[in-house]
């Protein structure tokens, strides 16, 4: 399939969206749009950010997700009680693959699920008690953990339970902090407000309890901000930014730890990855204590070229050396990947849905193996994350926003990519139409993806989904021959 | 009234956010913008009007104001 032309986009958007009525209709074409580099202002030809309707099916999540599966779940030195019934816990389990180490169930709780498990008692009389007594319990059984976040589910908003004077009493009890997260499912439209919340949780209740006491510091201690170490992710990140000569003192919040998280005030750079999951709190920190921050992507060799010399741009010149003795380092070993996957990758077509900040930071990695992203996705961004993607992707290409289950299915049909990178709720759909997928969520089980290392099994990966021999063979042999016999007479 | 933050953009020039509705947009005018006036009518580029009370510039940016919605973007 040749790349669309503007018009054929065009035309292909109303095609898919003629089943609709009138009205649904009018309300989709809003977030549809073939890209224009030439927009400055996403809103010109996007909308992003509004309530999905029912009827269409959406991936997005809540901002209980949000804010106990994104932002506070890889604190791993925190218990983070899931406040309210079993489900919402049990469900999103350790399911993000947030690596860290540790001790799980001695120093460290990642991967394990707390709740207050609420029944209907507690409903009708309220659970204020009941937290109270989780918080004595988990101090009891789990003397080693540095802190315990109390994530609402709905609930807790709707019987309006006083979680924050709960948690208040409790701290002072066991002399930690517990913050209260209220992050109650049904706030927003999708997961991206449950984020803001935790942002401000974490401003309101962590980022200022340890101002004024001394800490070891050097010019170079930088921060790991919005990285959640799916995969390894964040210590791939780490390993180069060591490389450079930085010092990375915080991560936030894979592998992190609410230590951390409390002396984040004091480096000297906060180095932003996923954007729309902490921007919130960097702005705070610039504001707050001067702190700047720098959105960077390390998907892909041109991208944490570019990256590393930005960021190498803020400090003096040792580290600029050291970090062009790394880019060299590492140039053979990435010429050597590109010469091996290249030309077996060169060409194909890649279509994306995701959410975050991978729909616009993985195209600089497609693109270095030779791919071409043809049509790209957020489940929840916001106005500002359309900004930016305008710029990375080709004219003409297809913008969806909060994609339905239906359009997408559509748009994959028509434009036939090689390949498409989802979630698991798309995986299986789209395998069974013949199109190989990753999964952009949790690399399919893989990774890490991010820097040099990362690279390189990011093109592995790659390479393996699009040479499976199993999609060679989707025609069963008995409609096959009846295939040629078809080829022949004609 | 709406919390706002005011900060230096990456080409120069001011941003105004809104956090509330996320909503960044660069300052295309600043009605005051002498050391002891600052502030007043701000025009965005994305044709939103907001009104801050006039203080004396801040030594730095970005800065959290209550600002005034005067005229509103175009949706």
């Amino acid at each position: 399939m040749t790349t669309l032309s503007r018009e054929e986009t065009d035309a292909l958007i109303a095609e898919v969206l003629e089943v609709y009525p009138e009205k649904a209709k009018k309300d989709r074409a809003k977030h549809l749009a073939a890209n224009d580099v030439t927009v400055e202002q996403s809103k010109k030809c996007i909308t992003s950010n509004r309530k999905s309707l029912p009827g269409v099916m959406t991936i997005r999540g809540c901002a209980y997700a949000g804010s106990k599966g994104v932002v506070w779940g890889p604190i791993k030195d925190m218990i983070h009680i899931s406040h309210g019934p079993v489900g919402c816990g049990q469900y999103s389990r350790a399911g993000r693959r947030n690596y860290y180490v540790g001790t799980t169930g001695i120093d460290s709780f990642g991967t394990m699920n707390f709740t207050s498990d609420f029944q209907e008692k507690d409903i009708v009389f309220g659970g204020d008690k009941k937290l109270a007594k989780l918080i004595e319990e988990v101090e009891q059984l789990f003397p080693l953990h540095k802190g315990i976040s109390v994530q609402s589910e709905c609930p807790i908003g709707l019987i309006g339970d006083d979680i924050e004077s709960v948690s208040k009493k409790g701290a002072a009890a066991i002399g930690k902090p517990i913050v209260p997260v209220r992050c109650e499912g049904f706030r927003g439209v999708s997961q991206s407000l449950g984020h803001h919340i935790a942002n401000d949780a974490i401003r309101d209740w962590v980022l200022d309890k340890r101002d004024g006491q001394p800490c070891e510091s050097t010019p170079y201690d930088v921060a790991i901000i919005g990285d959640y170490n799916i995969g390894g992710d964040a210590w791939a990140t780490r390993i180069l930014l060591e490389e450079m000569g930085l010092r990375v003192t915080a991560q936030w919040s894979g592998d992190g730890t609410i230590a951390e998280m409390m002396n984040t005030p004091k480096v000297k750079l906060n180095l932003l990855h996923c954007y729309r999951s902490m921007n919130y709190i960097s702005r705070h920190m610039e504001e707050k204590y001067g702190i700047p921050y720098m959105e960077y992507n390390f998907f892909g060799p041109t991208k944490i070229v570019e990256s590393c010399r930005r960021i190498a741009a803020f400090f003096d010149d040792s580290i600029k050396e050291k970090t062009e003795a790394m880019i060299a380092r590492y140039q053979v070993m990435m010429d050597a990947i590109i010469a091996k996957y290249k030309p077996r990758l060169q060409g194909k077509k890649v279509m994306l849905y995701v959410g975050g900040l991978r729909p616009r930071h993985v195209i600089g990695a497609y693109e270095d193996l030779g791919m071409e992203v043809i049509g790209t996705g957020y489940e929840f961004a916001h106005n500002d994350d359309y900004d930016r993607t305008i710029k990375e992707m080709g004219d003409a290409t297809l913008l969806y926003d909060d994609v339905t289950g239906f359009e997408l299915e559509e748009f994959v049909k028509r434009l036939k990519p090689d390949m498409v990178g989802s979630g698991i709720k798309e995986k299986y759909i789209f395998q069974k139409m013949g199109i190989p997928l990753r999964q952009m969520h949790s690399w399919d089980y893989s990774g890490p993806y991010h820097g040099y290392d990362g690279f390189a099994i990011f093109a592995r990966d790659m390479d393996i989904a699009l040479s499976n021999p199993t999609f060679k063979n989707l025609t069963p042999p008995w409609k096959q021959v009846a295939a040629e016999e078809v080829k022949k007479a004609a | 009234m709406a919390n706002i933050m005011i900060q230096h953009g990456p080409s120069g020039g001011l941003v105004f956010y809104l956090p509330k509705r996320d909503l960044e947009a660069s300052i295309e005018s600043i009605e005051f913008d002498t050391p002891e006036k600052w502030g007043g009518e701000l025009k965005l580029d994305n044709g939103g009007t907001y009104y801050i009370d006039p203080i004396a510039k801040p030594p730095r940016l970005p800065i959290s104001l209550r600002a005034k919605r005067l005229g509103a973007a175009e949706d």
